[in-house]
């Protein structure tokens, strides 16, 4: 049981592995490729949405089809693609940057995952069965509730079992980042990726809850004759924005933080500087996480809530403008002064920049409550919002999976290929979307199947198309490029970028259990410190020990092929009554491997001191 | 040299005045050529915020620039360590100032045009339509004038005109961007936005919330008129003959088929408040048909023979015996014969 164990295995061997893994490393490598695939489903979809789109009166698709593309890409994107290709990044990088030997629970984290996928693909199925979700991806009631057919259950069950899983993935960095923090390694010597995973997971901890909420009511209302949301019954369907919101809005956040965190990693490392104003960067981070509760209802301008609401909403977001200025602020004063390299990684870093800031600026325009009465529900929200989301979280995850790949694969991704996937995607971006401003502004409201001839929306839309394509030529090449790193990628060095923190002290990939010995740290950007002062690697703070390791388990995929199987039970008890027993089958089976994990006690493994010594030679 | 820089100049801005035009879309339609006075107040806040973040951005934009001509690794530098600077005091509390500032600009007009637009306190005194979101259409009952039409809301130009908007099924938004923005209309609560066009003209409007299958084919059209030609119009409505004698023989087999087939069970002629399906008191006059198509009797028989074709998930499919297309003739003739009034959409000036 170590690193040495790593050679040729057969496909059974490595697949039992990852099945039953609860290495924090493993774990990263899950996310991003089932991040992944949700990704390119998701693109998938916006690409079709674009076609359909692309010449006025379409009908590439079919109203009722389209509707529930434009559902599964916003839901795709935003539960199964974005946030687990951040818990990827994070997964991977966190505990090695505080100089952790894992997460504070490995099983909840592959807990977590598993439960994520199966929630994914729960949405998913959906396609094939009668249907998938058509009620947008805010659903809101009663659309949702009236929606017929079974695809809105879909987004109901899949989300519930996905936010449990993201909750607890949560749950598990706040308790990691508190507890595990090497010696020495203070809350502001924290690198920066740490803290914005430290202030998601906060958000995530109570945002998730609200959303948690308003799905249960929901689920309630179609499955089982509730009417929460029934007007007619006396319910009221405003109760399901304000709940979607006060999750969605911080949802936004819990995106965008990490990356910001990763940024200013970046920034910091090829321009060859500690970070700027870094006390600054830690309080706009927990500033616009504490301001992200206070804005929900900056989605619902129009909904009829008063003018005093809205005033008061108005306000409160635009104030985020000013924490997310200093950041920007910040991070050019970082560059400035420094010797900056551009690389693939720093190219999607430097394209985030004036992309988010346009963003940002679209974002205290709409927070304008007048003038939001016409941006609200065009595609200059849309406009907006993409580029708040792609020129932020996208780039940020594409600058991050570039700057990590050698940590996590120990291979460097290819740099040409690198550069072709920044310029196509960087300029099919701005194509697509920056051409949606105006066209909401002449009146293209979102959502829209079809657009008609003559009303001066054709040229703009077949622009947005064009730059579509472009875009995903961009991930395509990205594709080849990671299949071609697997293959015949450059072996990475363990520290390729001159980095600053603590992941770069170790082999590409780590071992299996990170450190050896817990570092020793005595400031911000540990490693660099070391560097300058001619060391060039960290002290340890302890002596060479047994290292203490957590078994795998596969408890973890049971119980969340339990929660998959009775989300099929739920789904279709309101029609069939075999139903019932996919529902009692599933839940026993979660709760039977939840009464074994409790009952068995399992207290993991030990790498004997002496095998470690040995590897050292 | 001169002369050949100057008419490039001149090109050059002619070019630009084109674009800019053109991207300001469809008259009375776009919300970028506003003639109403809410569209007035939210472009108004649209250029000053714009303004002011374009400052924003081009300071951003400027120091980028600099920072990526200056500090970029250069031949030789490889080894070159920067100074690692903590961060700057003065430098922090100027860019966390100024941008307080800046929104202390915007946020000052957005209140004030925020309760503005909110004011109700001349509604006892105006005009109140209740407006009524359907799946996939729009009902516009005049209160207290007995007089119901829909799709096409006529009103008077430069008069405030209330509008007290509740949905019938699911949430929908109003939205005529060149005179105004959007309010929701919703299942539960009765929202109330004030409309004012000051030119006479047919607008466009259009659903704004997410509503189902045909929310892109939600069409209607808002229609201002002259005063006298409102009044007219309102007389002309009021006197609307419930049971309209036809003009033709074929008209009148139209009439008996609307009859036969049910047709009445959802869609009042005149001034009652059925509303199960748009009114057709003035369905002759209709600036186009289902809100999209235009009106003529050759797309009229066609979505009466099968209005799934034309917006999936509409109410009425179903709702009647099927009819062969010659019946669906004789309906469209008597339907397209329903012009109680002459005062039409052509009676706004423009289409």
């Amino acid at each position: 049981m170590s690193t040495v164990a790593s050679q040729k295995r057969g496909f059974g061997a490595v697949l039992w592995d990852y099945l039953t893994t609860v290495d924090h490393k493993k774990i990263a490598h899950l996310y991003l490729f089932g991040g992944g695939f949700f990704f390119l489903l998701g693109g998938l979809e916006a690409m079709i949405i674009r076609i359909q789109l692309a010449v006025p009166e379409n009908d590439f698709v079919s109203a009722g089809f389209y509707n529930e593309l434009l559902t599964m890409h916003g839901t795709t994107m935003i539960f199964l693609a974005a946030m687990p290709l951040l818990f990827a990044l994070m997964n991977a990088v966190v505990p090695l940057q505080i100089g952790a030997r894992d997460v504070a629970f490995p099983f909840l984290n592959s807990l977590g995952f598993w439960l994520f996928l199966f929630g994914g693909l729960i949405l998913n199925l959906s396609w094939f069965l009668e249907g998938a979700p058509d009620a947008g991806w805010t659903a809101y009631a009663p659309l949702s509730v009236t929606s017929p057919g079974h695809g809105v259950d879909f987004y109901v069950i899949g989300l519930q079992i996905a936010g449990a899983g993201t909750l607890i993935a949560g749950i598990n960095f706040l308790v990691t980042i508190i507890n595990m923090r090497a010696p020495g390694m203070t809350y502001m010597r924290m690198p920066l990726f740490t803290w914005t995973t430290f202030v998601t997971s906060v958000l995530i901890l109570f945002a998730f809850p609200a959303l948690t909420i308003g799905l249960f009511l929901l689920m309630f209302d179609r499955m089982f004759g509730s009417a929460f949301f029934d007007v007619g019954l006396g319910g009221n369907s405003i109760i399901w924005q304000h709940l979607f919101w006060i999750f969605g809005h911080p949802e936004v956040y819990i995106l965008i933080l990490p990356a910001f965190g990763i940024f200013s990693e970046i920034f910091a490392t090829f321009s060859r500087k500690r970070l700027f104003g870094y006390t600054a960067m830690v309080f706009a981070t927990i500033l616009i996480a504490f301001f992200g509760f206070m804005v929900w209802a900056h989605h619902m301008f129009t909904v009829g809530l008063g003018p005093v609401a809205n005033s008061i909403f108005a306000i409160a977001t635009m104030a985020i403008a000013v924490p997310t200025g200093i950041k920007i602020f910040n991070w050019l004063a970082t560059m400035w002064g420094g010797r900056i390299t551009i690389n693939t990684s720093m190219l999607w870093a430097l394209g985030f920049i004036p992309s988010f800031t346009i963003g940002g600026m679209t974002g205290v325009m709409v927070a304008a409550v007048v003038a939001d009465y016409q941006y609200h529900d065009t595609y200059f929200v849309v406009a907006h919002f993409h580029y708040v989301i792609v020129g932020g979280v996208v780039f940020g995850i594409l600058a991050g999976l570039h700057y990590w790949w050698p940590k996590m694969f120990g291979r460097v991704l290819h740099e040409g290929m690198g550069k072709l996937t920044f310029w196509t995607f960087f300029i099919g971006f701005h194509l697509t979307f920056f051409i949606q401003h105006f066209l909401g502004l002449m009146g293209m409201p979102r959502r829209y199947w079809v657009f008609l001839e003559n009303q001066g929306l054709d040229t703009g839309n077949m622009i947005s198309t064009i730059g579509a394509f472009f875009m995903a030529f961009g991930v395509v090449v990205m594709l080849i490029n990671v299949v071609y790193t697997a293959l015949k990628g450059e072996k990475a060095a363990d520290d390729p970028w001159d980095g600053r923190t603590l992941e770069w002290t170790m082999a590409s990939p780590p071992a299996e259990y990170n450190f050896k010995q817990a570092p020793l740290v005595r400031g911000l950007d540990p490693l660099w410190i070391e560097k300058t002062e001619g060391k060039g690697q960290l002290t340890p703070a302890e002596p060479l020990g047994d290292i203490h390791m957590p078994n795998a388990s596969f408890l973890p995929f049971l119980m969340s092929l339990g929660l998959f199987i009775a989300g099929f039970g739920f789904i279709y008890q309101v029609d069939y009554d075999w139903a019932y027993i996919l529902l009692f089958a599933g839940m026993a089976m979660t709760l039977g491997c939840m009464l074994i994990r409790s009952l068995k006690d399992d207290h993991g493994y030990h790498i004997p001191k002496d095998e470690l010594e040995r590897e050292a030679d | 040299m001169k002369g050949w820089t100057g008419k490039l100049r001149a090109f050059a801005l002619l070019g630009f005045v084109a674009l800019v035009l053109s991207a300001c879309g469809k008259e009375n339609l776009t919300a970028l050529d506003p003639k109403g006075y809410g569209a007035d107040q939210s472009l108004y806040l649209i250029i000053l915020t714009t303004i002011i973040m374009l400052f924003v951005l081009a300071v951003v934009m400027i120091v980028y620039t600099i920072v990526l001509i200056r500090y970029r690794k250069k031949k030789g530098q490889e080894d070159y360590i920067p100074k690692q600077v903590e961060g700057n005091r003065t430098l922090e509390t100027v860019w966390t100032v100024i941008p307080i500032i800046l929104l202390l600009i915007i946020a000052v007009p957005t209140v004030t045009a925020t309760f503005d637009l909110a004011d109700e306190s001349a509604a006892s005194d105006s005009l109140n339509i209740d407006v009524t979101g359907n799946q996939y259409w729009w009902h516009f009952n005049y209160d207290g004038q007995e007089v119901q039409t829909s799709q096409d809301l006529y009103i008077p130009v430069g008069e405030r005109v209330y509008l007290n908007m509740m949905s019938s099924d699911v949430i929908h938004s109003f939205w005529v961007p060149t005179i105004a923005g959007k309010m929701d209309v919703n299942p539960e609560n009765e929202n109330t936005m004030y409309i004012e066009a000051h030119e006479e003209g047919v607008y466009w409007g259009k659903c704004a919330e997410f509503c189902g299958p045909s929310h892109s084919l939600m069409d209607f059209k808002v229609i201002a008129v002259s005063p006298e030609e409102f009044d007219q119009w309102l007389n002309d409505m009021q006197n609307a003959d419930p049971e309209p004698e036809p003009e033709n023989a074929v008209a009148q087999e139209g009439q008996s088929l609307f009859e036969e087939n049910n047709c009445m069970s959802c869609h009042a002629i005149g001034s009652s408040s059925a509303s199960i399906g748009p009114n057709l008191t003035n369905y002759g006059n209709r600036s186009t048909l289902a809100g999209v198509e235009d009106l003529n009797k050759e797309n009229l028989v066609d979505w009466i023979m099968d209005p799934e074709a034309l917006k999936p998930g509409n109410k009425m499919t179903g709702q009647y015996p099927e009819v062969s297309e010659n019946e669906a003739g004789k309906i469209a003739e008597y339907l397209l014969q329903l012009d109680e009034t002459d005062i039409t959409p052509e009676s706004a000036g423009n289409e």
